[in-house]
């Protein structure tokens, strides 16, 4: 019917087509979900959001407490399981060719990795939670530096490998003892790349409720009591969203929006990072 | 397969057998090396030629599976004996390999990375060992209102002789080469031909080549190797012009491999 090159043509067409629209249904939702985030966080976006704290149902307030919260154990989250990431992961990486114990390490790594953050979240409320009686800023922050460390780790090890033994070699050739050719040329040819991991990581725990549900809960007031119940945007935003009150929801939407764009920022800030490295080498 | 007698032996190997697991990959090589000469190892792809000059550093050492049997003397000192400390032994035995691989630092850092593991120099000092270092290697004047920049910025020719300085900085006795020209373009190869004749001035230097003409260019002393075994060893005119085996006239000749 058709000559070959129309036909051709016509699949291209047709398959170029499909893909597009396989595209732009993907991105049709997640336009609709920044634009909604965007219209409804907007409006409640204003100074009081920075410096109130979060308000009983009907009065003015803002999320100073909760922001302050994530910000706290985040950041103590992020403190405690870097170093352990990027030791194991160096562990992995320079030291792991032989015994059984780094393959182990790198399997049960794998199911920490993709372990749901509920689980872990129950396992931080069982361990810690239950034994000390009370909810505790502590155990959120445990149980998101039990989710940092997976991804750390991941990334540190993968980045040491994608440095060319002929690095390793070089320096060895002149004399250095391997705790130095670590340290001086491997650690610091993949600096890039591990950076990134850990804003990657940072990223993934700004966002978790489930292990703070369980752990750290919310507070009223501003704290900064880490043995004490201690507020967090994800929480707040799960308990304010789906409350009757028209300003606490308009509360919510602020603070999701505010999530969504450290992370996006801080998604932009290691692609910026991962491409510098690539540039230089 | 000796050298003349009015030379010093730098390195004796004797009865050297290497292994890959259980492949054996070198059998039986004995050869003396000369001080301060360019001794060249010449060889198809995978005759051993790169592993004999491995194991002179004992760089398989980094890799678990790899061993070396038998006997390399320095200085009439066994070198693969268990109880000679690494770390000082590459610090005697420099190390140019086939890519060059500046460290993520500055040019200066990278000169000064291998003298500070050994010596502790004041500040004045290592700024006239690192340029001492690249004015041997020929890179001072490339370099010499850039030394806080990037090494990895260089070009490939410039880094290879960077990676020369940085071999010769913490002033070894031999200096090991490995290919060092496989990867760059004539001009550079050129230099570092250059280069290599200079050096032998103050080091014993072994070089692998899978380019004849550098051999016969650079070298006093030639090897040719096969399957693991050293074939023929001596006076590189000779080699080239009157080879005892009709192995190595093969070879040189293209007639094979």
């Amino acid at each position: 019917m058709f000559n070959l090159y129309t036909r051709r043509r016509l699949i291209n067409a047709l398959s170029l087509t499909v893909s597009v629209l396989a595209m732009a249904f993907g991105l049709f939702w997640l336009g609709w979900i920044l634009w909604t985030l965007l219209v409804q966080g907007l409006s409640g976006i204003s100074v009081s959001l920075f410096t109130e704290t979060t308000p009983p149902p009907g009065s003015n307030g803002g999320l100073s407490n909760a922001i302050w919260g994530s910000l706290l154990m985040s950041s103590t989250a992020t403190l405690i399981g870097t170093p352990i990431g990027i030791l194991a992961g160096t562990y992995l990486a320079e030291f792991g060719q032989r015994g059984w114990l780094a393959p182990v390490t790198r399997f049960i790594n794998d199911i920490l990795l993709s372990a749901p953050s509920i689980v872990i979240g129950l396992f931080v409320y069982e361990m810690y939670v239950v034994k000390i009686g009370h909810f505790a800023g502590w155990g959120g922050t445990f149980a998101l530096a039990i989710i940092v460390i997976p991804v750390v780790l991941r990334t540190t090890e993968n980045m040491l490998r994608l440095v060319p033994n002929s690095l390793r070699e070089a320096a060895a050739a002149l004399g250095a003892a391997q705790w130095k050719v670590i340290t001086l040329v491997t650690l610091r040819a993949a600096r890039a790349g591990i950076l990134t991991g850990i804003l990657l990581a940072i990223a993934r725990i700004s966002g978790e409720t489930a292990p703070l549900l369980f752990t750290a809960l919310n507070n009223q007031f501003f704290s900064n009591n880490m043995n004490q119940p201690m507020a967090n945007l994800p929480v707040v935003i799960f308990q304010f969203a789906m409350s009757p009150y028209d300003d606490w929801r308009s509360l919510a939407w602020a603070g999701a929006l505010l999530i969504t764009f450290s992370v996006l920022t801080l998604n932009i800030l290691a692609r910026v990072l991962f491409r510098q490295k690539a540039n230089s080498h | 397969m000796n050298i003349p007698v009015n030379m010093t032996p730098k390195l004796i190997v004797k009865d050297l057998n290497f292994y890959y697991g259980n492949d054996k990959a070198l059998k039986n090589i004995n050869m003396t090396i000369p001080e301060k000469m360019v001794t060249a190892f010449i060889g198809p792809s995978g005759c051993g030629k790169s592993t004999l000059l491995r194991t002179f550093n004992r760089m398989y050492e980094l890799y678990p599976k790899q061993r070396a049997e038998g006997e390399i003397l320095l200085d009439g000192e066994n070198l693969l004996d268990k109880k000679q400390d690494l770390n000082t032994l590459r610090a005697k035995i420099g190390m140019v390999f086939q890519k060059p691989t500046p460290f993520p630092m500055s040019i200066y850092d990278n000169i000064a990375f291998g003298v500070k593991l050994y010596e502790n120099l004041s500040s004045h000092e290592m700024a006239e060992r690192v340029e001492w270092a690249l004015k041997k290697a020929a890179l001072w004047n490339e370099v010499k209102d850039k030394l806080k920049q990037s090494g990895t910025g260089l070009s490939g020719g410039q880094q290879q002789r960077l990676c020369i300085a940085r071999a010769i900085a913490v002033k070894p006795q031999v200096l090991l080469l490995d290919e060092p020209t496989s990867a760059l373009d004539p001009i550079s190869t050129a230099h570092i031909e250059k280069l290599v004749d200079e050096l032998k001035k103050d080091f014993t230097i072994v070089i692998v080549t899978h380019n004849m003409q550098q051999a016969a260019r650079v070298s006093d002393f030639t090897a040719y190797m096969y399957l693991g075994d050293l074939i023929e060893f001596g006076d590189t005119s000779n080699v080239f012009t009157n080879p005892k085996r009709k192995e190595t006239e093969d070879y040189i000749t293209g007639r094979f491999g």
